[in-house]
């Protein structure tokens, strides 16, 4: 199996004194499944920014499908960015703009500075997001105002977005933190779905520990901006847990995650 | 529930049909208000600018002639008619206009504020309070100057008193709306231990509110600020103002205008400074 | 303790209010502000202006002319906010943390924003008067320079508050510059920033009579006119007609800020 992305020795450093991230080294393969956890602060956020540099690294190298993401230029950075879709947490949709509008966001990237600006899409395109709305169970909210919508929907909008960029990988920043447990599960059944059936790569940012055990094929954490555990969440066990999140919090996460089955 | 599931059940045929091409902007009643105001606006700007009366003033001219004189002004500024402690002097006159307009229309608005706010007043009061406001406030600052100095006589005193209606008028609406975004909880807590009126005024809505009354009052001390120096010219308030009134209209002295327009950015720029850091403190606290 | 409390907040007070009482008698003093004549002329205007300040029926004939005075200040106030709109947009993005291109862009666009807003309007037009005379362009371009300068603060404030998440969101996809704003910053902000676009003309039509008076153009000129002329029939149906001009103009804004917002 190929790798897809690669992060060797990658820094980040805000300001004078905050070090946000320092030597993180790890890689994944085409078509995985990877949940990155840590306590607050430890620079999950930062490190999933660092990927498609929203923000820059300070150091370190980060190859992405065989290019060094650090060294692109505007055009190339661009490039690259149409092929990494993001999720966020709190979606990040104008608000203002119907649900199509919105998803058709995500084909701008491969548009000339005009027709990007004139918001002129193809027929397919369009096509295309009706199908992905179809998928994502919004049919009915084709022409709604984003605005409108509950969170859940709001957040498969969102992934509609990003899938209609034809992602290698997406990238998804704490998806369901602002969502019920209902709500949570729809999201999460989506993402591992098109995993599967799309072959795309997702490397999720997590705070439920039991929900990153039970979808991940891999687990990464991250601590104080170092990664401290890489590995299968088959074996994962209760000390290492304690060393992610630090010795108190770990009792509560494993009483969560204790009844949950692991292997998914 | 599988992706290739949902896909067969629910084939994008139904959606789509083949011949009408898909509408991406959907007009609903926001964008159509939204642009009609937009091109209201273009058109009777257009409309204005082949109707005003130019006096054969030509526009390029001007624009050239204007962009000599701001040379003129701020690289040639000179002092003729007054020195620099003078000009400082006048400058504190002015500032001394808009400090007691504010004080006295804040604390005034305080009450009426009070009176005027739907949680604290009964409808009826609110309401007459209001549009009395709403009609202070439409007659320009300038004229109630103005019509106030026929009986007081051209002075400190008209101007004190006209913008003072005129920051009344302001403040009262900015103040009771304040007092209306207050969390009735509050009040009803207070209610419910048998305070009285008075006492729920000074002991929940004023320093829930203060912040907001705050930076109202400085905001409108900012404003205040600029109609100090246009009454000082257009009303005979003294100040700043009236030499700057002087020095375009009577002795004609551009490098002059340059000096006074720069005693009046310094200080304009120096209330903005202070009004954004009491802003941005009050928002932290 | 708790005395201690309650005391130092008592003391506080105390301060705060002799720090008021201090500043006040100071501006007192140096306006020359007679306190005494502040209170017996307010009962004394009210009783001249129940008796002299009201329209009669002469000076009604005098309406069609005034009307056309009032149309061409308001002509003026829209033109001047709506095209400094325009400007204040392109400023805004430039100058907006959210879009800036780079900072040294946005610190200048900052300025000159800063430079034009702070000085005031009837100094404006006091210096447009040397370069463009009586002409309605002097309150033209004194109206449009401190719209300018203020709208371009609104918008900024508007952009920084309203589409940085989306923003965000649209720059993740690849999109070019020209897409973010457009699709983005734009249709987030646009009904904030026309809410505050009407606010600015209600705002320049009184500053329009403040101007005329002091141009000799538009309402304020025809105010002036018959103010001096001790006609203050005549004046009084002028700022009738304003007021109207204002409270209806409001009404219809606050109409449109009420679908749109
Ligand atoms: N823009 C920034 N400027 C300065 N410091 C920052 C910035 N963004 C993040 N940090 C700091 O970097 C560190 C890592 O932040 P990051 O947001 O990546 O954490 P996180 O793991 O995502 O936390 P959370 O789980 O709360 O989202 C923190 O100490 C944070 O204070
Ligand atoms: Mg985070």
């Amino acid at each position: 199996m190929t790798m897809l992305l690669e992060l060797h020795d990658v820094s980040k450093q805000y300001g004078n004194n905050t070090i946000a991230l320092s030597d993180v080294n790890f890689s994944v393969r085409e078509g995985e499944f990877v949940s990155v956890i840590g306590p607050s602060g430890a620079g999950k956020s930062t490190l999933l920014r660092c990927i498609n540099r929203m923000i820059d690294a300070s150091n370190g190298e980060i190859v992405f499908d065989g290019v060094n993401a650090l060294g692109l230029k505007r055009k190339e950075l661009r490039n690259l960015r149409t092929k990494i879709g993001i999720i966020f947490q709190h979606y990040n949709l104008v608000d203002r703009l119907s649900v199509i509008e919105n998803i058709l966001h995500g084909r701008l990237g491969y548009k000339s500075a005009i027709t990007g600006a004139l918001g002129i899409y193809s027929r397919e395109e369009k096509e295309q997001a009706l199908k992905l709305l179809n998928i994502l169970g919004l049919e009915d909210q084709v022409y709604k105002r984003s605005d409108q919508l509950s969170g859940g929907q709001k957040q498969r909008v969102g992934i509609a977005r990003a899938l209609i960029q034809n992602p290698k990988m997406l990238l998804c920043d704490e998806p369901i933190a602002s969502l019920d447990p209902n709500a949570s599960k729809v999201i999460m059944d989506y993402l591992k779905d098109i995993s599967k059936s799309m072959g795309i790569t997702v490397l999720i940012n997590l705070h439920q520990v039991d929900v990153a055990l039970k979808y991940s094929d891999r687990i990464i954490g991250v601590s104080k901006g170092s990664v401290v555990y890489d590995g299968s969440p088959r074996h994962i066990t209760k000390e290492e847990i304690h060393h992610i999140y630090g010795s108190e919090a770990g009792d509560l996460i494993m009483d969560l995650g204790e009844d949950t089955d692991y292997a998914g | 529930m599988s992706v290739e599931n949902t896909v067969t059940t629910k084939t994008s045929s139904e959606l789509v049909n083949r011949d009408k091409p898909i509408k991406v902007k959907p007009l609903n009643k926001v964008t159509i208000v939204i642009r009609l105001t937009l091109l209201s606006l273009v058109l009777l700007s257009i409309y204005g600018f082949l109707t005003f009366d130019y006096k054969d003033v030509g526009l390029i001219e001007g624009i050239a002639a204007s962009i000599a004189n701001f040379r003129v002004m701020f690289t040639e500024a000179h002092f003729s008619h007054f020195n620099f402690l003078e000009g400082l002097h006048q400058v504190f006159i002015t500032i001394g206009l808009a400090l007691l307009t504010t004080l006295i229309g804040a604390i005034i608005s305080l009450f009426l504020g009070l009176f005027a706010a739907q949680n604290l007043s009964t409808v009826r009061v609110s309401n007459m309070i209001k549009s009395f406001v709403a009609f202070i406030r439409a007659v320009p600052t300038v004229l109630w100057v103005l019509i106030f100095a026929v009986s007081a006589g051209l002075g400190s005193v008209a101007a004190v008193i006209g913008m003072t209606f005129h920051s009344v008028g302001y403040l009262i609406k900015a103040y009771s709306e304040s007092f209306e975004e207050l969390d009735e909880g509050v009040i009803e807590a207070l209610r419910a231990s048998g305070a009285n009126w008075w006492q729920i005024v000074w002991q929940a809505v004023i320093p829930s509110t203060i912040t907001y009354l705050v930076s109202w009052s400085f905001l409108r001390f900012e404003i205040n600020f600029g109609v100090a120096v246009a009454m000082g010219a257009a009303a005979g308030a003294g100040g700043i103002g009236y030499d700057m009134f002087m020095a375009s209209t009577f002795y004609l002295d551009l490098r002059e205008v340059g000096t006074i327009t720069f005693y009046i950015l310094i200080f304009a720029i120096l209330l903005e400074v202070v009004a954004i850091r009491i802003k941005r403190h009050l928002k932290t606290v | 303790m708790q005395d201690k409390f309650f005391l130092k907040k008592r003391l506080n007070s105390i301060l705060l209010f002799c720090f008021f009482l201090a500043i006040t008698y100071g501006a007192i003093i140096i306006t020359e502000y007679n306190v005494m004549d502040g209170f017996t002329s307010v009962p004394e205007a009210f009783r001249w202006g129940i008796s002299n300040f009201y329209p009669t029926q002469s000076s009604l004939e005098k309406l069609p002319n005034i009307m056309e005075k009032l149309i061409e200040t308001l002509l003026i106030s829209i033109a001047s906010a709506t095209i400094a709109g325009i400007f204040a947009l392109i400023f805004a993005i430039f100058g907006s943390n959210t879009t800036k291109i780079n900072t040294f862009f946005a610190t200048i666009s900052r300025f000159i924003a800063t430079l034009f807003r702070n000085i005031d309007v009837a100094v404006w037009s006091m210096i447009l008067l040397f370069s463009f005379g009586q002409s309605a362009l002097t309150g033209y371009f004194a109206l449009f320079f401190v719209s300018f300068g203020f709208l371009t603060r609104a918008f900024i404030e508007t952009i920084d508050e309203v589409s940085n998440n989306s923003v965000e969101a649209l720059r993740a996809t690849g999109a070019s510059y020209s897409s973010i704003v457009i699709h983005s910053v734009i249709p987030s902000s646009a009904p904030q920033m026309l809410s505050w676009l009407l606010f600015m003309i209600e705002t320049n039509i009184r500053s329009a009579t403040l101007v005329g008076i002091l141009t000799g153009t538009g309402i304020g000129f025809s105010f002036d006119l018959y103010y001096k002329s001790l006609d203050y029939n005549s004046a009084s149906l002028v700022v009738v007609t304003i007021v109207i001009a204002i409270l209806l103009l409001e009404s219809l804004s606050n109409y449109i800020r009420r679908v749109i917002l």
